[in-house]
């Protein structure tokens, strides 16, 4: 009995904290960047944005999930029931689990894997079934449309993103997060790879629907797209999911090129602050960026959009992968 | 090797824990959302959404074969980049022959997509 | 030792479940759901066994490329299922004897299945200290110089599966007018604007 309580209930119990210790401030920080998003886009079109709720609008967030957990799930008669509610699901749960390898200092990563960066690849490339099953759960001609929209240019740029993280593996010769951002500790990724830098930032806009490539929920077209169908909580899983999704790719931008919690200058006062902070502090502005965008782009073409993924960024990628190898052979820089 | 392979597999421990958290959270909160807001559905509110009147059809339908092509394409392009994934953490072993060797075979694919760009397959109209 | 132990049996009971579920659920879609959930599973115990990178890579590969055209396909196509298993039991003797003879086909393989001698001497890479080196490290080693041709060989097969794809799926329209930005750069004012003198209070 003793061993079970050490050997087991206790690591376990320890295991469970650390998650507990991940996912609340993640699921505060999406709840605030809803409001954040509404704040910077207002700043920028000179309004005040929310304001009401709390001082300066601050309990916004937590009304608007009251208000959404206090509603009716709808389950349209033509739908198909579990695919319907497993969908939502589904993406908030990728969302989540991704965070599991993310590494938020020196030693300070739940599950320190050697395939880490591998293990994020994977992850979001499952993020395309969730908008799938409920596009096509839904049996409503918007979301499938949306649906399908949606699967072709996550499933696009999801190449050039591949091919992006092998040019930093390149530099880096490990899968291990870690060791991705330990071998920034000279210079960030983001200066030799520049051209990278910017099309995985561009991909990751692509990859969870952003603006300028919302498309698939492009309300002037086809209403909200593969969530047209949705309401109460199933809607509001999505919703956290593709905030907490950007706060994902705004993370792994930082791991791979902007040298995740490592300060800038290796020297007194910004080594005083904490990896976290620094990483937190990246996060913010990779996420300030998106929003930045959303608020100045109008949005693409699909022949554009199309266009861009496949014909721009892959071949481009493709280009740099070689070129790096190429120079890092010529050199001799590969690390061994 | 079995303590080797113990250790590795205490990393991925918290990984099956998460995923098991992560679900029962989202199960709760569909749960809790059931219980808390008031269920009073009707036959308007359960159908379809269209713009005023009743759908003609069934919404799953045949749509343009581009999309498959493009999955298809997708696979293609997937699995070049899980094939350059060890080749890039070992290319300071593998020398200048591994070197040549992925060279060589992206050359092959990338034949296959000057192809596809001049035979239109990456036009979206 | 015992969580490893709960969870291989975890994975192995959920795909095999899974792969039932497969071959008898009514719906195509569900299927394929089901065949998603079973891949999982299977990286699952890839991972027990210790093969992260392949876990990993079935992940990407199957469930994040493969299974989304099964997908799209089962989701889209028009086929009406229901009819397909109309001639089930018309066509169960001509099945059953093909299931038959590949069983049988199986049998013979297996059974006359040695071990290479050269198997036997040892293995000529030298398997690699499992404690220093991952094995993607381990794979990229060997795979890009030892198996060039085969690595070769590979790319060859995706070359003909590209150009298959396109082969067999592309149609080209006609009156499509697409958008070339080359063109919309190159205009001068000269060739898309023009003067008018409008004559003045004439009315149309």
């Amino acid at each position: 009995m003793a061993e079970f309580w050490s050997g087991y209930a206790l690591p376990g119990a320890i295991i469970v904290a650390q998650i507990l210790v991940i996912i609340v401030p993640l699921l505060g920080a999406v709840a605030y960047l809803t409001l954040a998003e509404r704040k910077v886009i207002a700043a920028i079109q000179l309004r005040k944005g929310p304001n009401v709720v709390g001082p300066f609008g601050l309990l916004q967030p937590i009304a608007d999930g009251v208000k959404l957990l206090l509603k009716e799930t709808v389950i349209p008669s033509g739908a198909n029931p579990v695919v319907f509610v497993i969908a939502p699901m589904l993406t908030f749960m990728l969302s989540l689990i991704a965070w599991a390898a993310i590494p938020f200092d020196l030693g300070l990563v739940l599950a320190d894997i050697n395939v880490g960066i591998l293990y994020l690849f994977a992850i979001s490339s499952l993020g395309v079934y969730g908008i799938i099953m409920a596009g096509w759960a839904s049996n409503s001609k918007y979301a499938f449309l949306g649906a399908l929209r949606s699967a072709a240019q996550m499933v696009s740029y999801e190449v050039s993103i591949g091919f992006v993280i092998i040019t930093v593996l390149l530099c880096v010769g490990s899968l291990n997060l870690t060791e991705i951002v330990l071998a920034q500790e000279n210079m960030w990724f983001f200066i030799p790879l520049f051209p990278m830098f910017i099309i995985f930032f561009v991909s990751g806009l692509a990859e969870t629907n952003r603006s300028p490539f919302d498309l698939p929920e492009g309300e002037s077209e086809i209403v909200a797209g593969y969530f047209v169908e949705y309401s109460s909580m199933s809607f509001a899983l999505f919703f956290l999911g593709e905030y907490a999704n950007m706060i994902l790719v705004s993370a792994m931008t930082s791991v791979l090129f902007l040298g995740g919690w490592l300060p800038p200058f290796d020297v007194a006062p910004f080594t005083w602050i904490p990896g976290p902070i620094w990483f937190a502090g990246k996060i913010g502005l990779c996420l300030f960026v998106f929003l930045w965008v959303r608020a100045t782009m109008p949005r693409y073409r699909y022949d554009q959009l199309m266009r861009l993924g496949w014909k721009v960024f892959l071949p481009f990628s493709l280009f740099w992968v070689v070129l790096t190898a190429g120079v890092l052979m010529a050199t001799g820089w590969v690390p061994r | 090797m079995n303590g080797q392979l113990t250790t590795m597999l205490s990393e991925y421990l918290p990984i099956l824990i998460f995923i098991g958290i992560a679900g029962g959270l989202a199960l709760v909160l569909v749960l809790a959302s059931l219980i808390a807001g008031r269920q009073k559905p009707d036959s308007e509110k359960l159908s379809a959404y269209e713009c005023g009147f009743e759908a003609f059809d069934d919404a799953r339908r045949k749509f343009d074969v581009r999309f498959y092509l493009v999955a298809i394409l997708f696979i293609i392009f997937d699995l070049e980049v899980a094939f350059l994934f060890p080749w890039a953490v070992t290319l300071g072993e593998i020398g200048m022959f591994g070197f040549w060797s992925m060279v060589v075979f992206l050359g092959v694919l990338t034949v296959g997509f000057i192809y596809e760009w001049k035979k239109g397959a990456l036009e979206w109209e | 030792m015992i969580i490893q132990a709960l969870a291989f049996y975890l994975f192995a009971a959920v795909m095999v479940a899974a792969a039932a579920m497969v071959i008898s659920a009514r719906n195509p879609v569900h299927s394929v759901l089901f065949l998603i959930l079973a891949f999982f599973n299977a990286a699952g115990l890839f991972v027990l066994m210790g093969a992260e990178f392949l876990a990993m890579i079935l992940v990407v590969v199957y469930v994040g490329a493969v299974a989304v055209l099964f997908l799209f396909v089962v989701m889209m196509l028009d086929v009406d299922f229901a009819a397909l298993r109309q001639g089930f039991l018309r066509y169960l003797p001509v099945g059953g004897a093909i299931g038959l003879i590949l069983l049988a086909e199986l049998v013979l393989v297996v059974g006359a299945w040695v071990a290479s001698p050269e198997a036997a001497v040892g293995p000529i890479v030298p398997i690699p200290d499992p404690a220093r080196v991952t094995n993607t490290h381990a794979l990229g080693r060997i795979l890009y110089t030892r198996y060039v041709f085969v690595f070769q060989g590979a790319g060859l097969v995706l070359l003909v599966a590209m150009i298959g794809a396109i082969v067999l799926t592309l149609r080209e329209r006609v009156g499509v007018r697409r958008q070339v930005v080359a063109d919309q750069i190159r205009r001068t004012r000269a060739e898309s604007v023009e003067l008018v003198d409008a004559p003045k209070r004439g009315g149309v």
